[in-house]
């Protein structure tokens, strides 16, 4: 893969490892007696980013802005409408499911449902060995050693390897779906929500063990999560999405300390302050996140933003640089 | 957490296991299986049942030390005739010994049913595997045909298939009732995998590039494993009633080979119903047992591999 020629294939930059270009993801609706398409659920709907290599990019939103539709496109568990996905120097946008398959090895993903993302009839070392079984040539002995490697990594015994999934806590098995994500050495790895089924004190363990391992691994991370809170601890930069678009990317100063979208501003005054000399005006959004499938003219946030204006409705605002990488779709900020 | 319990209270004593004993082995983890049937033991139902199973398979099994003559040996001079310390069943139409008939009727009807069974447990399980697996057309073109199956009535089917064949065997009639009966369990499999695909384990398993057979053989299968065994025994009696059916209208496995439907298929004579009860009763008994028996034992599975499933 790596000794391509790269004369004709310099489409990114050698720090990125992965970029996407005017993706979508509609899901048709069907209906009436015969099934034909009534309309589209826009899930994702024309997003560009990339993710630089050793970097962690946080994907913040609610539910319902595409986030999860948006990380599953990436790594290719769900086919894209359109727009284009590089790996490295390579399009694996329209690869068939057997010549993703070498790739698969180098992108990973733990899912937010410690319940659910483990097979329950396998026991941990079947788990974790799975990949390794696929994707290597590792004898079985050496599949043995690696596998207890990794529960050490994560911080689980290693008599707990012929345990089953129903025998551990939440916190647990998602350190199970770490060690497993990890085992074949990927360099780019999704979470899903990973924390979002945690108790707190849980999630900051889980967190902290995500950022050692990318330190050790040299990992990359697309981070999703509903909450700013969580995202702040882990990313070296924040987009926030909103009904399946990027409303505003930037490195993580930028998003904390002077967030330029109204949602973003809304959605950082919602998070609770332990500070209470720091008084902050809480923005409360009204009413609820509009249906993707038919969503709002213009900027798709106007129907609840408390600055929207005439310009609002007509023209949809473009994802447009501001200053050092902060990258705002809003037109309040067009003319400054 | 430990470490630090013990370090503020030293006096105590840390729990350790008794002597000469691994700690490992203490606890022991289970898996899934092996919890399904440890719950399997405690119901009493389905361990009623399987003790009724086991003895009419042993019954099958020793069938030819137990009979006290040839099941298929006519004695024209002993027709029709009652009960006596040589015939006790007495004997049928053909002057043949029903006591011995009876205990070689069980094996056919173990045989057909579980080889029917499984017969039809492959071909619903593959082609359901594929429709849930794969969707979209694939899926579309095995549902019609499944509604196709369906909507002919099984037992005129099969009796039309009977007729046209000019002679049935064992092997003949259980591929018969395989090829009609396959539309069902090929829906409940494909059900079973549709509610699969979707969960995260298996997004998991693609993440991890696992083979399309491999995610079958790994993932869905071993995940649908109760819902298909569950299926598969009550199918076992439902296939033992047709072949008793179908014998008991003469479109079974011919005479003489011993069946309990054949000598069920007796009690059409007015005189025998009337005046040899002998005759047909215990070959209905032994039937209603072994179905019973086989329910009895799938719905102690039901609840074994499905814990939250109503245990009423």
């Amino acid at each position: 893969m790596e000794v391509k020629n790269s004369e004709d294939n310099t489409r990114i930059a050698d720090d990125v490892l992965i970029q996407v270009e005017h993706l979508k993801k509609y899901f048709p609706i069907k209906g009436g007696v015969l099934k034909h398409t009534v309309g589209h659920v826009k899930a994702v709907d024309d997003v560009s980013l990339t993710i630089k290599k050793g970097e962690t990019l946080g994907i913040v939103g609610e539910s319902g802005s595409g986030k999860s539709t948006l990380g599953r496109m990436i790594i290719r568990l769900l086919e894209p409408t359109e727009g284009k996905i590089y790996f490295e120097n390579d399009d694996i946008t329209d690869l068939s499911n057997r010549k993703m398959r070498p790739y698969r090895k180098d992108m990973q993903i733990v899912f937010q449902d410690p319940f659910a993302s483990l097979n329950s009839k396998m026991s941990v070392s079947e788990l974790i060995e799975e990949p390794l079984l696929i994707q290597t040539d590792l004898t079985k002995k050496e599949r043995k050693e690696k596998v207890l490697n990794l529960l050490e990594k994560v911080g689980l015994r290693a008599d707990d390897r012929n345990k089953y999934p129903h025998e551990f806590s939440g916190g647990q098995r998602q350190r199970i779906s770490i060690a497993r994500a990890l085992a074949i050495n990927p360099k780019f790895v999704i979470g899903d929500e990973p924390v979002s089924a945690l108790d707190v004190s849980i999630q900051a363990q889980v967190l902290n063990l995500m950022a050692d391992l990318q330190d050790e691994f040299g990992l990359t991370y697309l981070f999703i999560a509903h909450d700013l809170s969580v995202v702040k601890h882990i990313s070296d930069r924040v987009a926030v999405m909103y009904l399946g678009r990027i409303v505003e990317i930037a490195p993580k100063d930028y998003i904390y300390n002077n967030p330029l979208h109204p949602y973003t501003q809304a959605l950082l005054s919602s998070v609770p302050v332990t500070d209470l000399s720091k008084k902050s005006e809480k923005i409360v959004l009204e009413g609820d996140l509009p249906s993707p499938s038919d969503p709002p003219s213009g900027c798709a946030f106007r129907t609840r933003c408390p600055l929207a204006h005439d310009r609002c409705t007509t023209e949809r605002p473009h994802l447009l640089n501001r200053d050092n990488g902060h990258s705002v779709a809003c037109h309040l900020h067009d003319n400054k | 957490m430990q470490q630090l319990n013990a370090q503020e209270t030293p006096s105590v004593e840390p729990i350790r296991p008794p002597e000469g004993q691994e700690p490992n082995k203490i606890k022991a983890s289970k898996s899934p299986f092996q919890l399904a049937f440890a719950r399997f033991r405690k119901n009493k139902l389905a361990i009623v049942g399987i003790i009724i199973l086991v003895s009419i398979i042993l019954i099958s099994v020793f069938a030819d030390l137990l009979a006290t003559h040839d099941p298929t040996k006519s004695n024209l001079l002993l027709i029709e005739n009652g009960p006596s310390s040589e015939h006790i069943l007495g004997t049928d139409g053909s002057g043949r010994d029903n006591f011995s008939r009876l205990l070689y009727g069980s094996r056919i009807s173990l045989i057909v049913g579980f080889s029917a069974m499984v017969f039809t447990l492959m071909i619903g399980t593959t082609l359901g595997s594929i429709a849930g697996y794969y969707g979209g057309k694939i899926d579309n073109l095995i549902m019609r045909l499944t509604d196709l199956m369906q909507a002919l009535p099984f037992f005129v089917l099969a009796l039309t298939i009977i007729s046209i064949v000019p002679e049935i065997t064992i092997t003949l009639f259980v591929t018969i009732i395989a090829l009609t009966s396959w539309p069902n369990l090929t829906r409940i499999i494909r059900g079973t995998f549709l509610s699969l695909r979707e969960q995260e384990f298996m997004l998991g398993a693609k993440a991890i590039g696992a083979s399309d057979f491999r995610i079958i053989f790994k993932h869905f299968i071993p995940n649908a494993i109760g819902p298909i065994t569950v299926n598969a025994t009550l199918m076992m009696a439902q296939m033992i009633i047709f072949e008793s059916g179908l014998s008991f209208v003469g479109m079974g496995i011919p005479q003489p080979t011993p069946t309990w439907g054949n000598m069920l298929s007796q009690a059409q004579n007015i005189r025998i119903l009337r005046n040899h009860p002998e005759a047909w009763i215990p070959a209905g008994l032994g039937i209603f047992l072994t179905v019973l028996a086989i329910n009895f034992i799938g719905d102690g599975l039901r609840d074994a591999f499905d814990p939250k499933s109503n245990r009423r």
